[in-house]
């Protein structure tokens, strides 16, 4: 039911964002969205991949320090009020939302955002019993 | 086991023996080194007054200073004719030191390393690396005479060119590597990161005999798992001997002095007043069998504290705990003193493995600021910034409870802290006193 993400630490330093996305084209690994979240000193990476153990396992060989975690990719319409009501589902079982964003891939009038949950199986449940889409890693990268 | 008599004599015997072998060296340093004889000399000390070991107190200290002062051959008590080797300890500030040894002394020297190895079940069958320098640095050479006198395989490597020191382990069947305990986290990264296919459960390596540098009980357990080795404690200083002025046994709690070679005491580093067994202090040495530099009441600056019990080895030695770290290793942050072996400490408990860290000092507005840089490594690594925040909250929070220290964390990038190969270079202080 799960993605797979991959987060990289990262200095906040000219250069080394640019660095990894050079590692990972030059091993053939499309990054299918990615979003940075930042502090003053540091940033962390948050990816979606064609590979993603392969793209850890070749960061780490560049000593970047980095980490797999398990995401939730579901489907939302993009309309009004539509994110809200997920957020309703979830409050309402008592699951937490740890962070999300969107993903660039807009299916007729829905999109599809990422949701790390504190606990990925109920959640995961709760909003399909509920209806909604969740979307599964062989829809996106067709494997 | 090389447990002779003198390791298993009872505490009474030894103090007989300490007594006749101290007055033999103090009396030896004052006629035949003119520093002695000044120093003794303007306290009112003579020799004949050392009627029991209790009157060294009366003898003034030797320091590092005063060694400096004398280089070259300025303690030197035996003509240069009978010097048949020196070594230098490593002088960043100032003058090195030299240090000389007769026939007589490499024969202790050699022993008492030789003691060393068996006391961590070191046996003529195994096959010991020596990774240390091999030069001016008595840990090299030190270790090698060790090895030869026990009857076990020396393999003088020296330190570095990993790629040589693995395939060597591998081929030659190596049992024991001694090395710094840097240096062989440096080996554990090495096969980690750039040699995966190098299979170290497949070789005959047991056996770490790691010193040169202060060393936590923690980096112990990662040095222990990560090699799949026992790692050992040697301590020692060129000032005294070299490695071999105590070592550690298979019980791994405290290091066995050689007591009946060099006789320790504990003073305040203030005041210079001898301290009661138990108490942390620095150690002072003085040499009772060395020929051709007699220490008399050395000043170490290593900060320890020494204790007797009932060791399951079966040696009656005086013990002292692991050190602490030098008394001018010490930092004095806003006027906390602190080694940068706590810190170590500190870090290490927080995950459980040693990050790489280091030590910036600076002033502003004439308050002292301290800040650890810490590498973010896999271990620590989490994937929501509230994990970091969290981590580097209870670094602060522990450097405060643990230390009274008040730091500022930078969490860092792995690699991007400078490595070296001997001994780590954690502390860049920039304070301008």
């Amino acid at each position: 039911m799960h993605v797979t993400q991959l987060s990289v630490f990262l200095e906040n330093k000219p250069g080394h964002l640019a660095r990894i996305l050079e590692i990972l084209s030059e091993q053939g690994i499309n990054i299918v969205t990615l979003m940075i979240a930042d502090t003053s000193d540091f940033g962390v990476i948050r990816m979606l991949t064609s590979d993603s153990d392969k793209a850890a396992q070749v960061l780490r060989d560049y000593q970047f320090t980095c980490s797999l975690t398990d995401v939730l990719a579901l489907e939302v319409d993009d309309s009004p009020g539509a994110l809200y009501k997920v957020l309703n589902t979830v409050l309402d079982a008592g699951l937490n939302i740890e962070y999300m964003y969107t993903f660039n891939e807009k299916r007729r009038d829905k999109v599809v955002m990422i949701f790390r949950f504190d606990q990925i199986e109920p959640a995961g449940r709760v909003l399909e019993a509920t209806g909604y889409s969740v979307v599964h890693r062989s829809d996106i990268f067709g494997d | 086991m090389l447990v002779n008599n003198q390791e298993t004599m009872t505490i009474k015997a030894r103090r007989e023996l300490q007594l006749e072998r101290l007055k033999w060296s103090v009396r030896h340093a004052y006629q035949q080194v003119p520093h002695y004889q000044k120093s003794f000399d303007a306290v009112g000390f003579h020799p004949r007054h050392l009627a029991g070991l209790e009157d060294i107190k009366h003898i003034p200290f030797l320091t590092k200073q005063d060694m400096r002062d004398a280089y070259p051959y300025g303690l030197f008590a035996v003509g240069l004719d009978r010097v048949v080797r020196i070594h230098s300890s490593s002088g960043t500030t100032g003058n090195a030191t030299i240090v000389g040894y007769t026939d007589h002394d490499i024969r202790v020297f050699s022993e008492v390393v030789a003691r060393a190895l068996a006391c961590y079940g070191v046996t003529r069958s195994d096959v010991v690396q020596v990774a240390y320098g091999y030069g001016l640095f008595t840990g090299g050479l030190g270790l090698h005479y060790g090895v030869e006198r026990l009857g076990a395989m020396a393999v003088p490597m020296s330190g570095g060119n990993t790629e040589r020191q693995l395939m060597l382990i591998r081929d030659l069947g190596t049992t024991a590597i001694a090395c710094t305990p840097s240096y062989a986290l440096n080996i554990a990264d090495a096969i980690a990161d750039r040699y995966g296919d190098y299979d170290l459960s497949n070789t005959s390596l047991r056996l770490g005999i790691l010193g040169a540098e202060p060393w936590s009980e923690q980096m112990r357990l990662e040095i222990e798992r990560r090699l799949g080795i026992d790692a050992y404690d040697i301590y020692g200083l060129s000032e005294v001997i070299g490695p071999g002025v105590a070592a550690e046994c298979r019980a791994k709690s405290g290091l066995h002095i050689f007591e009946d070679h060099f006789y320790v005491e504990v003073v305040d580093p203030e005041t210079g007043e001898v301290l009661p067994e138990g108490e942390p202090g620095e150690i002072v040495y003085t040499s009772l069998t060395k020929e051709a530099c007699p220490v008399i009441r050395y000043r170490s600056r290593d900060i320890t504290r020494l204790y007797r019990d009932t060791c399951e080895c079966g040696r009656t030695l005086l013990k002292m705990e692991k050190v602490f770290g030098r008394s001018d290793d010490m930092l004095i942050v806003r006027g906390v003193n602190v080694f940068p072996s706590q810190i170590e400490a500190v870090l290490m408990e927080i995950e459980g493995t040693e990050p790489h860290y280091q030590i910036v000092l600076d002033r502003r507005d004439a308050m002292d600021e301290i800040e650890i840089r810490v590498e973010v490594n896999n271990a620590l690594f989490c994937d929501e910034l509230k994990g970091l925040e969290t981590l580097k909250k209870r670094i602060v929070q522990r450097m405060k409870s643990a230390l009274s220290l008040s730091a500022r964390i930078t969490l860092v990038e792995p690699l991007s802290l400078a490595r070296s190969q001997g001994k780590a270079k954690r502390v860049v202080d920039l304070r301008r006193i």
